[in-house]
Formats: C-alpha cells, sequence, structure tokens
C-alpha cells in the first residue's frame, strides 16, 4: 500500500512551525504522576507515560485499566487529581495544542443525519493547516462514502470515518481509542495498514487496546497497565519474553495454594477437572509434581500463547512479580 | 520541562477563520435538525396541525388572531427545548461532543450554532403561523403586527435556549422527550398558549406569572391586544431574570461536573 505517501509528513505541511527538527528523542506528550479518581474509583494510581516524537506507542490492557482515561487526560478533556499533563510543550485544555493533535474516540453514536463529507468538510474547517479533502478520503479509504449519511454506514466504514475525522488537522500525534474494537478480522487489518501508513508518515500514535496481537503488530514500543498502573513496558519482544514461561496442564491431587508454591510457578489456573500451570522452568516443577502426587494423569507441557502472557502479566500476583 | 513549544504557522486571520467556523457549524446543524424528520416534522408540525384544526374552526373570530400568538409561543418553546435540550444531551451521552472538544472547535461556535438553528426554527414557524392565520383563520394582521411577533418571538428564544442548556446537563439523554414534554407541555397549557388564561381554573392563574412561558406568551398577545392588564417592561424582565438564572445554574452544574469528570 502506497499510503505513507497519502498524508503529508508533518515536516511539509508546516516548515516553519518547527524551530527544531524532529528527532526520535523528543518527547511530545507527557503524563508525569497522575493519580485520577472518579469519585471513590481509582482510574490511573501514579501513572507515567511519555511519547516520543515518531514512535508508536499501544497502551495495552483489558477493560477498566485505565486506557481510555489516560488519553482523555492527554486530550485535556478532563483534568487529573494530582499529577501533570503536557502536550507538544502546552497544557492539552490550550486551543492551540490541539491544531496538532487527531483524535479517535470510542462514539456511541455520530450525528447520523450528516454526510460524511460534511463531517470531513466542518472538521477541515476547525484547523489552521487542514489535510486536504481528497487526501484525508484516501488515507481513511473513504472513497464512494462522502455523499453518504453516516446512518448509512457499516461499522467498519463509521470507523474508518471517524479515522479519517482524527486526520482533518493533518496532526503530529494522533490518538486512537480502541480503533479496532467491534471490527470484524478483515476490517481490522486494514485498520493496521491504515496506522502502520501513520507512522510511516512519521506522525506520532497512541493508541490503546485489549489485543495483544494488535499491540504486537503495530507499536514501536508497548505499555501494559492494568488496574491504573502500568504493569511493564518495552517493545512487543521484550514483553512476550517477559512471560517466557511455558503452561503445564494436567489431572492432580494437589492443592492450587500447594502449587503456587512451587518454585518460577507465576499463577495457576483451573481448567474443568485440570488445573493449569505457568512456570519459567516446567522441569522442576513437573519433577516435583510428579514426585508428589503418583495419580497425576493427562500431563502436557506448552509454550505460552501470546494471549497466555498478556493474561499473566495483567492478573493480579503475576503483575505484582514483574513490576517488581 | 523536557517537552518542546511550537509555533503555530499563521494561516488565515482569526476574525475570518472563526466566523467560517461558525458558519459551517450552523450550517451543518441547520441540516442536521430539518434532516432529523422527529424533530423537524414535529416541532413545526404540531403548531400547524394545532392551527388547521382550532384555528379554522374559529375562521374569522378573534380567538383566529390569537392562536397565531399562542401557537407561536409553543412553536419556539418546544424548538429550543427539543433543538438545544435533546441536542446536546444525546451528543453528550453518544461521546460526539467530547470528540469536538478535543478538536480546536470554539466552544462558543458549538453553542451559537444551536441557537441560531432555533431561531431560524422559530422564524418558520411564525411565517407559517402568520401565512395561516391570514388563509384558514381569516385573521388581518397588519405588517407591524407580524413584524413585532417576530421579534418577540425571536427574543423571546433566548430564556428558553439557556433553559434548554441546563435540561441538556442534567437530564439523561434517554429519558429527555419524557421530562421536556412533562415541562413543556403543562408550561404551554398553564402560560396561555392554547387558550387565554381567565378560561383556566383560578389557581393555574395565580401560579401562571411564576412561569417564563407566561411572560413571553403576554408580551407575544399584547401584540394583538389580549394581554392581562399589566406594563410589558415586568414581562421583560422576568424573562431576562429567568435567563439569567438559568445561565447561572447552568454554568454551575458545567463546572461541578467538569470538577468531578
Amino acid at each position: 500500500m502506497s499510503a505513507s505517501a497519502v498524508i503529508s509528513p508533518a515536516s511539509h505541511a508546516a516548515p516553519a512551525a518547527w524551530p527544531v527538527p524532529l528527532s526520535q528523542t523528543r518527547t511530545v506528550a507527557r503524563l508525569h504522576s497522575i493519580t485520577k479518581r472518579y469519585g471513590p474509583t481509582l482510574a490511573l494510581d501514579n501513572f507515567s507515560l511519555e511519547l516520543r516524537a515518531g514512535e508508536v506507542v499501544a497502551l495495552l490492557g483489558p477493560n477498566g485499566a485505565g486506557k481510555t482515561t489516560a488519553v482523555r487526560l492527554l486530550l485535556g478533556l478532563i483534568a487529573p487529581t494530582a499529577g501533570t499533563v503536557r502536550v507538544l510543550g502546552r497544557d492539552p485544555r490550550d486551543s492551540d495544542a490541539r491544531t496538532r493533535i487527531g483524535a479517535m474516540l470510542q462514539i456511541g453514536r455520530v450525528p447520523e443525519m450528516l454526510r460524511v463529507g460534511e463531517h470531513i468538510d466542518l472538521f477541515r474547517a476547525y484547523y489552521p493547516s487542514p489535510l486536504p479533502t481528497a487526501e484525508i478520503i484516501r488515507a481513511a479509504k473513504l472513497e464512494g462514502l462522502e455523499n453518504k449519511m453516516f446512518v448509512k454506514l457499516s461499522g467498519g466504514q463509521k470507523q474508518r470515518a471517524l479515522f479519517g475525522l482524527a486526520l482533518c488537522g493533518n496532526p503530529d500525534l494522533i490518538f486512537l481509542d480502541e480503533p479496532t474494537v467491534g471490527l470484524d478480522v478483515e476490517s481490522r487489518r486494514a485498520m493496521w495498514d491504515r496506522i502502520r501508513a501513520l507512522s510511516a508518515a512519521g506522525k506520532t500514535v497512541l493508541l490503546t487496546t485489549h489485543y495483544l496481537e494488535e499491540a504486537d503488530s503495530l507499536a514501536s514500543r508497548v505499555v501494559v497497565i492494568n488496574k491504573g498502573r502500568t504493569v511493564c513496558e518495552g517493545t512487543p519482544a521484550e514483553i512476550r519474553n517477559r512471560v517466557s514461561g511455558r503452561r503445564i496442564r494436567c489431572i492432580t491431587r494437589l492443592t492450587g495454594d500447594f502449587l503456587l508454591t512451587l518454585p518460577t510457578v507465576s499463577e495457576i489456573r483451573e481448567d474443568r477437572e485440570a488445573v493449569v500451570i505457568f512456570a519459567e522452568q516446567p522441569e522442576s516443577v513437573v519433577r516435583e509434581l510428579l514426585q508428589r502426587d503418583p495419580t497425576l494423569h493427562g500431563l502436557e507441557i506448552s509454550a505460552a500463547a501470546l494471549e497466555d502472557a498478556f493474561l499473566a502479566l495483567t492478573s493480579g500476583h503475576a503483575a505484582a512479580d514483574v513490576a517488581s | 520541562m523536557a517537552t518542546q513549544s511550537i509555533t503555530l504557522p499563521a494561516a488565515q486571520p482569526a476574525p475570518i477563520r472563526y466566523a467560517r467556523i461558525l458558519a459551517k457549524e450552523t450550517l451543518c446543524e441547520w441540516r442536521r435538525m430539518l434532516r432529523t424528520k422527529v424533530f423537524s416534522l414535529s416541532v413545526i408540525g404540531f403548531p400547524v396541525m394545532f392551527y388547521l384544526l382550532f384555528g379554522s374552526a374559529n375562521r374569522g373570530t378573534s380567538f383566529a388572531r390569537y392562536l397565531v400568538a399562542g401557537y407561536s409561543c409553543m412553536g419556539v418553546v418546544s424548538a429550543c427545548l427539543f433543538g438545544i435540550g435533546m441536542g446536546i444531551a444525546l451528543e453528550r451521552a453518544q461521546g460526539w461532543l467530547e470528540l469536538k472538544q478535543a478538536s480546536p472547535m470554539p466552544r462558543a461556535a458549538y453553542l451559537v450554532a444551536k441557537v441560531m438553528n432555533c431561531a431560524a426554527f422559530s422564524l418558520l414557524i411564525v411565517a407559517a403561523l402568520l401565512i395561516l392565520g391570514i388563509t384558514i383563520g381569516g385573521a388581518t394582521l397588519t405588517v407591524a403586527e407580524a413584524l413585532r411577533l417576530t421579534a418577540v418571538i425571536l427574543a423571546g428564544s433566548i430564556p428558553f435556549c439557556a433553559m434548554a442548556l441546563l435540561i441538556a446537563l442534567l437530564v439523561p439523554a434517554n429519558a429527555g422527550p419524557g421530562i421536556i414534554n412533562l415541562i413543556y407541555l403543562p408550561m404551554s397549557f398553564a402560560s396561555g398558549f392554547w387558550m387565554p388564561i381567565t378560561y383556566l381554573p383560578h389557581w393555574l392563574q395565580k401560579i401562571a406569572p411564576a412561569l417564563p412561558t407566561y411572560h413571553l406568551a403576554q408580551l407575544a398577545l399584547a401584540i394583538f391586544g389580549f394581554a392581562q392588564p399589566g406594563r410589558a417592561l415586568l414581562h421583560w424582565e422576568a424573562l431576562a431574570g429567568f435567563t439569567l438564572l438559568m445561565l447561572g445554574a447552568a454554568w454551575l452544574v458545567f463546572t461541578r461536573t467538569e470538577a468531578r469528570a
């Protein structure tokens, strides 16, 4: 796909606007020691995040982990209970900062009786140097949908239209909050291509997702978040290696409490009549198991799947292990 | 702080850009409201239908003149409450407003566009009723009366836009239509939009001056000589006071929810 050429890089749009050349190490946005409470609920707990120019960061975590709260803070839609938020060197509530930012949020419904083209036209008007309409249409793959009412769009088309709106201002920094939620496999892959095109054009992207596969295939850096705290952070490969253990499945009389005391066991899970044990060194665990329980049967050992790694990272005690 | 400050490219001068945004926002809002048939048909349709029923039944009488003023008031109040109240409540609930707030859209443009559209719908309603009044109702109306009615209705839309804003902030979107009807229908009845207030039960007549709709009705009815005795200035003052009260309450609610957000 030649989409990388479709979106003009930030440096082309307004060369005079950047006194300092874009370098990979420049911080474009930062959450610093953020605590955010909604009444009694703690959404973010001393959470910090830094976005550097040109990188694609995936904020990965289960529902309710605090991902959307982080995005809303960076967009200046809410204020932190404690901590500081800076975006492009400004307070995100400053509308000047917003002219260089694009956002795709989880939206229940869009005003349905407007055409896609009318929405794009309106959003382009908000920005001082918007992307040409034709480029938005091409980059978001909205060809032929310009005159369609929003209400007539399919789920995938709606997401593309929202993606298009995020590009209207030719932003340098783009927030994508669960861009592929509710999409079928094909639309999801197509959205991934579009996000890759953004990063190829030199944009800084923060995307939130609860699909490990998505973070793995798009991000240059993954931040795993759960219950408002960073669980771990690194390249996708580093995250996977973090949980390099394997899963042992067997039917045994041994109790769960005992199994957890065995060396390198990070987590156990019930699976019908069997138990699934996650362990860094499965050999020593299996040796111990066989000695302690002569009736043990149905033994299987396999590599932890990506999904298991993620579950292990975000489940309670594993999180404590890894974070320490 | 390690983050870099940016200077922004100077595109168009700010006032021109601002006017363009406002024009586009207003146009989009107009299209949206007009295409939302539930809204456009009912807001224009109800006063028109009522006039076809009751105006024609009282053809040539002074009541045919009365109803032009009364139904105009009803039209403007429903256009404001449903247009702004439901409009904002829905866009808030569905997350759309948040996306707009995340963009550099000037916040005032959003509100002004909505108010201008309510004014436009009010104008349509008044125009329709004036035409129906002359044709179906057989009422004699002077140009001066028509212009004065239009002016009163336009000015009178402001307090109800303010009230709608407060409703949008307080009422959950799915309960919106029910609650707005619950506020608007009794107020219309008790303020003499549908029949002279002197025909209403005594206790209702006592309550009426506490309603903003009563003061709007009195101002509109005064044009045709149906008003209760009293000074017009009092009604303007009441409406201005009500507007300030609503805006103040809306501001209070807004800042409180923002602090909690």
